[in-house]
């Protein structure tokens, strides 16, 4: 913090006039930077397809309306799967990225190496998408729900596992140190100081997963991999944009109920 | 009841928080432990139930020594002690009953204690602790729904539950009101004197540690520098303890104190917190 005085007057900056000015040549080395990809797509992009851009998105939408609702009746079991896959898979990853995150928290892990070992899974397990996952596990376990349930089961380990030894991370110690000085035993303070602390985000932290993997899982039969994804491709495929548009709506209808599950959910643990 | 010698806590940043302390306290005898911030008094209270590890010296329990017990022993140890801390420690989402029962936690197994089926004789010592705590009706509340004070008593019923032998006490009134410090101090003051326990006491508050306790020692820079009665503390006594500083206007407050009635001791208090 540089102060002058001029005049018997102090005069205050925040920073040296050299280090403003560095600040300032930085931001103006962004700007370049954002202005030459700018050139770059816009050099490779082909504009003649997007003059004719707001015909064709007419067209399309045109061609999705109205719905074709005579195959509701066939839809309605490939969604159940799709709930079904979100839902066991999301069970089987909370369920292995529970104990995964009191190993991978600093203040609860027993030893580094433990430690290290969990956030190496939690991390190999974030970098790789459901999708990516399900076109490994069908060629594995061959195509349907189990390759998606395990798929969206390995994704959610991840996020389930960092978001909550995070949390895990982020509580009051002092409870911690108050029931350890009671002489209990190592589980008995996890369970009394710690799980307590952790319950609201827990709970959060599973059913925002929840909900995503429901919209996840409806693309995952694309690859063979079960659900709802299977019928969209092959509407799609079949250029039955009808179809298309039944299999939106049935999706949207899904994923706003599962929001008003998650309120409720979040609501009851805070 | 509790030995200490040559306790010394050098922190790995190398500070020395505590500097070869020697000190004993028998059963029934509560002690304040005073001194300026920093001078090494939580540390000292954390060694003995090791929350804190000592550098060297030896802590001795009911004569026997605990400072290098692991395990099961230190749980042991601890069970025998218990603490009650500057921001009460409650666990905010469980109930009243439940932080009290978990003052049991070293006398049940994980199972039992996860799926809270406490023994019958330590439910009846919760009801009777919370009883005498005046939280008797309390006891479905939350944690975080309590105040201060209150929470302060959860706190101290849980580390009653425990049947300690020993009582730690972490700056007990120093987030709380002057008019619940006199309650909360005298309640601890008065639950030792009931189950003989030797009783630490760390206080910022010198008058209030005046009033209530049986014997006073001042640390400086990790040091004992007095060790006495708590009408000892002169103006001079307390200079060493904390430094250069006009103390007669403390004492002038003190005796007003004792003269006025009861509105009068708040205010006193008040001024006297901080010297």
């Amino acid at each position: 913090m540089p102060i002058k005085i001029v005049n018997d007057t102090p005069i205050w900056q925040r920073r040296e006039p050299l280090q403003q000015r560095l600040i300032w040549f930085g931001y103006f080395l962004a700007l370049m930077l954002f202005l030459l990809c700018w050139k770059i797509i816009s050099d490779n992009t082909i504009w003649e397809f997007l003059s004719d851009a707001h015909i064709q998105a007419a067209s399309l939408i045109g061609r999705m309306i109205p719905p074709d609702w005579s195959i509701t009746g066939s839809l309605l079991l490939p969604l159940w799967d799709t709930l079904n896959i979100a839902t066991v898979g999301t069970a089987l990853g909370v369920l292995i990225a529970f104990p995964l995150a009191f190993l991978a928290a600093r203040n609860t892990s027993p030893h580094p190496s433990l430690r290290a070992f969990a956030l190496a899974i939690i991390v190999s397990s974030r970098s790789i998408n459901a999708l990516i996952w399900a076109i490994l596990l069908v060629t594995i376990v061959g195509p349907g729900l189990l390759a998606g349930m395990i798929a969206i089961a390995l994704r959610s380990i991840g996020f389930v596992g960092k978001l909550l030894y995070e949390a895990i991370e982020e509580i009051h110690p002092t409870p911690v140190e108050a029931v350890s000085s009671t002489g209990a035993g190592r589980m008995q303070v996890l369970a009394y100081s710690v799980l307590p602390q952790i319950m609201p985000a827990f709970a959060g932290i599973t059913v925002y997963r929840w909900d995503i993997n429901i919209r996840e899982s409806t693309v995952l039969g694309l690859v063979g991999a079960g659900g709802i994804g299977l019928q969209m491709n092959a509407a799609i495929n079949n250029l039955a944009w009808g179809q298309v548009a039944t299999v939106f709506v049935l999706i949207f209808a899904t994923v706003i109920f599962s929001e008003w599950v998650s309120a409720k959910v979040r609501h009851a643990v805070i | 009841m509790l030995k200490l010698k040559g306790l010394t806590k050098r922190y790995a940043t190398g500070d020395l928080a505590l500097n070869n302390i020697d000190l004993e306290v028998p059963s029934g005898q509560v002690l304040a432990l005073i001194g300026p911030s920093g001078a090494g008094k939580s540390t000292l209270i954390r060694c003995v139930n090791r929350l804190v590890e000592p550098t060297s010296g030896t802590i001795e329990l009911d004569s026997k020594d605990i400072s290098n017990a692991r395990g099961g022993r230190l749980r042991q140890a601890r069970r025998q002690i218990g603490m009650i801390f500057q921001n009460y420690a409650l666990v905010e989402r469980l109930s009243v009953m439940e932080n009290v029962l978990s003052g049991r936690l070293a006398y049940v197994g994980f199972w039992r204690s996860y799926f809270r089926k406490f023994p019958e004789s330590d439910i009846k010592q919760a009801f009777e602790l919370l009883e005498r705590v005046g939280l008797e009706t309390m006891l479905d509340k939350r944690g975080d729904a309590l105040s201060g004070g209150q929470k302060q008593r959860v706190g101290i019923a849980r580390a009653l539950m425990q049947n300690p032998k020993l009582l730690l006490v972490d700056e007990p009134t120093a987030s709380l009101d002057p008019k619940t410090s006199r309650q909360i101090m005298r309640l601890i003051c008065e639950l030792c004197q009931e189950q003989n326990l030797a009783t630490i006491i760390n206080i910022h508050d010198v008058a209030l540690a005046q009033q209530f306790v049986h014997r006073v020692v001042g640390l400086r820079a990790g040091e004992i520098v007095y060790d006495g009665a708590p009408d000892g503390l002169s103006p001079e006594i307390l200079t060493t303890i904390y430094g250069e500083e006009d103390w007669s206007v403390d004492k002038r407050d003190d005796e007003e104190e004792t003269s006025k009635p009861k509105e009068q001791d708040v205010e006193a208090a008040l001024l006297g917190g901080h010297p």
